[in-house]
């Protein structure tokens, strides 16, 4: 209910803006996922797939 | 009566409702990490490393170089949390995020202090540790040493602070060698004598500004006369110390060229700020040094990427 309350009391200007943050911050997330990856297989080389079984 | 209360209710819970919320657009907080700072930062790093050799992954040298565009942005950050009581009075910085009210200054420490965090951790683990205390070291040197300690007691406090906009080079080098050379510390040089004539020549037009917040620059001080004059003399450092990168062998023809058109340039309009002291001239002159220094250490640098990143080296000497 009060959660209700505090969406309805947001202009409809300051969801726009929270939507963008939200949108900054997956997208800033996103990067660093691909960053870790591509850095990892760069330092490591194609050797991080051959691993003895 | 109860249609009175209920509306008082309401307004509380809407006051209290975006009390909490951040007002801030993607570009506020953009703008915290001083962009134009942020691309000086990433431009004499990436000299920086250019001019060293060494055979590291581009990609783990981008990775690095983009660490270090994030701790710079966020020493920008920090800075202007700090700083946000004179920003507000000083007319070329009252519409910044913080004293234009679009970020609470909570906001501004939280982002701050994450970004300075994440970029030496992740520095750290993409390239060495050398490099990441190196950048740790800068952004302590920014935050704690010039913004909350120099900046408001001492007129020396851009000659000293100026260290770590001077340090981009050495991080970066210390990121792809796993060391720090003299070419390195050179840039660094270059870029610490640089920043006096730069900031005194502002603040010699800007000085109105810098007396209302309260913040003792060398012309509210020692006076515009004692900061002419060491504007002349920083200059006349500066202009040799341009051309160390063509005795280290690191600058080549072009630089060499550069350099020493460069550093008579700036010499020429140092000695113009220097005699002229009254009026409008003064001012005009001031102001072209300013804009003449940024062209300068723009090109110097620009030079030296395009001789080192482009194949364009013809050594001076042999």
């Amino acid at each position: 209910m009060a959660d209700r309350k505090r969406h309805q009391s947001l202009t409809p200007e300051e969801q726009k803006r929270r939507r963008t943050r939200s949108l900054a911050l997956a997208l800033t997330l996103g990067v660093l996922v691909v960053l870790f990856y591509v850095v990892t297989i760069a330092k490591l080389g194609p050797g991080v797939l051959q691993r003895p079984m | 009566m109860s249609t009175m209360s209920n509306s008082l209710v309401e307004s509380q819970v809407e006051s209290l409702a975006t009390a909490g919320l951040s007002q801030g657009d993607v570009s506020d907080f953009f703008a915290l990490l001083k962009p134009r700072v942020m691309f000086l930062v990433v431009f004499t790093a990436l000299v920086g490393m250019v001019v060293s050799p060494s055979n590291v992954h581009p990609i783990v040298a981008f990775v690095s170089l983009l660490m270090i565009a994030v701790g710079g942005g966020a020493s920008g950050c920090l800075n202007m949390w700090w700083d946000a009581d004179i920003d507000a009075v000083m007319t070329r910085t009252r519409k910044r995020p913080i004293p234009a009210g679009k970020i609470q200054p909570g906001e501004a420490l939280a982002f701050g202090v994450t970004l300075s965090v994440g970029s030496v951790i992740i520095l750290g683990l993409v390239s060495n540790w050398l490099a990441a205390g190196l950048l740790a070291f800068t952004i302590f040197f920014y935050v704690v040493v010039y913004s909350m300690w120099l900046k408001r007691t001492t007129q020396q406090n851009i000659v000293i602070g100026g260290a770590a906009g001077a340090l981009p080079p050495i991080v970066a080098q210390a990121a792809v060698t796993g060391h720090v050379s003299l070419d390195s510390v050179v840039l660094f040089a270059i870029i610490f004598m640089w920043t006096p004539p730069h900031f005194w020549a502002l603040a010699l037009v800007k000085s109105g500004d810098y007396e209302r917040a309260g913040i003792p620059m060398m012309p509210n001080v020692a006076g515009p006369d004692a900061t002419r004059f060491q504007i002349l003399a920083y200059t006349i450092l500066l202009a040799p110390l341009g051309m160390a990168p063509v005795a280290l062998g690191f600058g080549g023809l072009a630089y060499a060229l550069i350099a020493l058109i460069g550093g008579f340039g700036m010499l020429a309009l140092a000695v113009q700020v220097y005699r002229l002291r009254q009026g409008e001239p003064a001012m005009r002159v001031a102001q072209q040094l300013f804009g003449f220094s940024i062209l300068y250490l723009f090109l110097l640098f620009a030079t030296l990427l395009v001789e080192h990143g482009f194949g364009f080296f013809r050594p001076v000497f042999g």
